[in-house]
């Protein structure tokens, strides 16, 4: 599994153009996933909206708690195929 | 020159002053005959019960005969809820806050495997009081139980609405103040209390149940003695009443001090990067801190701060070797990794706080940058 953006990166979204990026964190432990957000997050322009998969129980609490702490909004979360969960958060604006 | 260690993970767990290391002596070499004998060294051992029960007692202002010894907090918490729920066996239901000690809710999972209702907190670890009043005063509800302060973050329930629902509801209460008794004054009203000499500066293997005259219950369990089947062990009983004792003694003193470092490390840690510090800042008690760092995980951190000579606590699953995140982080919507709690004792002086203060930034750095955390804005 590569420690990365699956499809971020090359060509950051500016605000108006916002497509769903995504952080493949399945399997990882606590807190890999929440840095694997954070460093996702500085790729990224404002107001882009990023989705974490994760397997690891604690990132359902942890990625709303990351939002809170940074000033990033916490989106919401649904359940995937597979038993993964994804977290999506909107990164602020300025 | 070995610098001395710094001992912050008092929450349950505090160091023994000398006086108590000299009663436990003191109930070895006096206490030693079995209490429930007739003969003359018996009576000298149960009068060293019956006296540590007084002392206990009075702090918690009841009467000797409401308090009894028990070998652990998990002990008490298994019979007392068993025995009350026996005696209200038509009711199908245990209510709850979402932040009870584990040991506290799988005694009552246990109880009524399927009818443990738990009722959730706010942000600073407050239960929602109009929900809780609800869940008890809907039909079936065998009892309550609802925690003096949190072990974890530190916060102050407001118990006189919580008892008032439970009165009103004809409900019986059970009240965790397994961390609050020696640092706060003793809840009034319950129907059943538990607490913690250990964590009061008192010795490990030993707990208080204290019960109201009114509280009625049927045993779950085999003849016997209901609440410390075998016997007291009477040493540990005497050093637990001598350590609550000397803790009520300097009780106002040593809110002033611990209080004091509390708030210098609430306002330090709170300036740090990617650090929040958890639970309510006022309604909590006075010896005990909890923060949570972001990128860090607890153990790592913990583990770092242990060889610089730094002894704290963590609430984090990455710590507790299992994988569900700490419930009580969780119902309060924190950070559930890189957990740190620091739980003060009397002896901690200034300059202790002062030396782990200096530590703190650079050993998270260190973990971080370990981990790949990204460079903080």
């Amino acid at each position: 599994m590569t420690d990365a953006v699956t499809d971020a990166g090359t060509d950051p979204p500016t605000g108006d153009d916002i497509t769903p990026f995504q952080v493949d964190a399945r399997g990882k432990p606590c807190p890999i996933p929440i840095i694997m957000l954070a460093k996702a997050a500085r790729t990224l322009a404002p107001g882009a909206e990023l989705t974490v998969l994760a397997t690891d129980p604690a990132a359902r609490y942890d990625v709303p708690a990351w939002a809170r702490m940074t000033g990033n909004n916490f989106v919401g979360e649904s359940e995937t195929d597979g038993g993964a969960i994804a977290l999506t958060v909107r990164l602020r604006m300025a | 020159m070995q610098r001395s260690r710094v001992f912050l993970d008092a929450g349950g767990s505090a160091p023994l002053s000398s006086r108590v290391v000299d009663a436990l002596q003191a109930g070895f070499a006096d206490g030693w005959a079995d209490p429930a004998r007739l003969v003359t060294e018996s009576r000298k051992a149960r009068g060293l019960i019956d006296g540590s029960r007084e002392a206990i007692a009075e702090v918690m202002g009841v009467g000797a005969d409401q308090v009894h010894f028990t070998p652990s907090i998990h002990f008490a918490f298994e019979r007392v809820i068993s025995g009350i729920a026996q005696m209200r066996r038509a009711q199908p239901r245990i209510v709850l806050s979402a932040i009870e000690r584990d040991a506290l809710m799988h005694a009552a999972i246990h109880t009524r495997p399927h009818g443990v209702e738990l009722v959730g907190v706010d942000a600073a670890g407050h239960l929602d009081i109009d929900t809780f009043g609800a869940a008890v005063a809907a039909d079936g509800v065998a009892l309550a139980a609802v925690q003096h302060a949190n072990q974890e973050i530190g916060t102050v329930q407001r118990l006189d609405p919580v008892a008032r629902a439970c009165a009103d509801a004809g409900v019986p209460l059970l009240v965790d103040a397994s961390s609050s008794i020696g640092h706060r004054d003793a809840p009034k009203y319950w129907d059943a209390l538990v607490a913690h000499p250990a964590d009061w500066g008192g010795p490990a293997g030993i707990a208080v149940l204290a019960l109201s005259p009114q509280t009625r219950w049927l045993p779950t369990w085999p003849e016997g003695d209901d609440w410390a089947p075998g016997g007291v062990n009477v040493p540990l009983a005497l050093a637990s009443a001598v350590a609550l004792q000397e803790r009520e003694q300097e009780r106002l003193a040593t809110a002033g001090h611990l209080g004091a470092l509390v708030e210098k490390i609430r306002a330090t840690v709170r300036r740090l990067e990617g650090v929040e510090v958890l639970g309510d800042p006022y309604e909590r008690l006075p010896h005990v801190v909890t923060f949570s760092c972001l990128y860090v995980d607890g153990e790592s951190l913990l583990s770092e701060l242990d060889r610089e000579g730094f002894a704290v606590g963590s609430g984090s699953a990455c710590a507790s070797g299992s994988l569900e995140p700490s419930r009580v982080l969780a119902s309060i919507g924190a950070l559930t990794h890189g957990n740190v709690r620091v739980a003060l004792h009397p002896a901690v002086t200034g300059e202790d706080v002062d030396r782990f203060l200096a530590a703190l930034p650079e050993v998270l750095n260190r973990v971080r940058s370990r981990l790949g955390a990204p460079g903080m804005q």
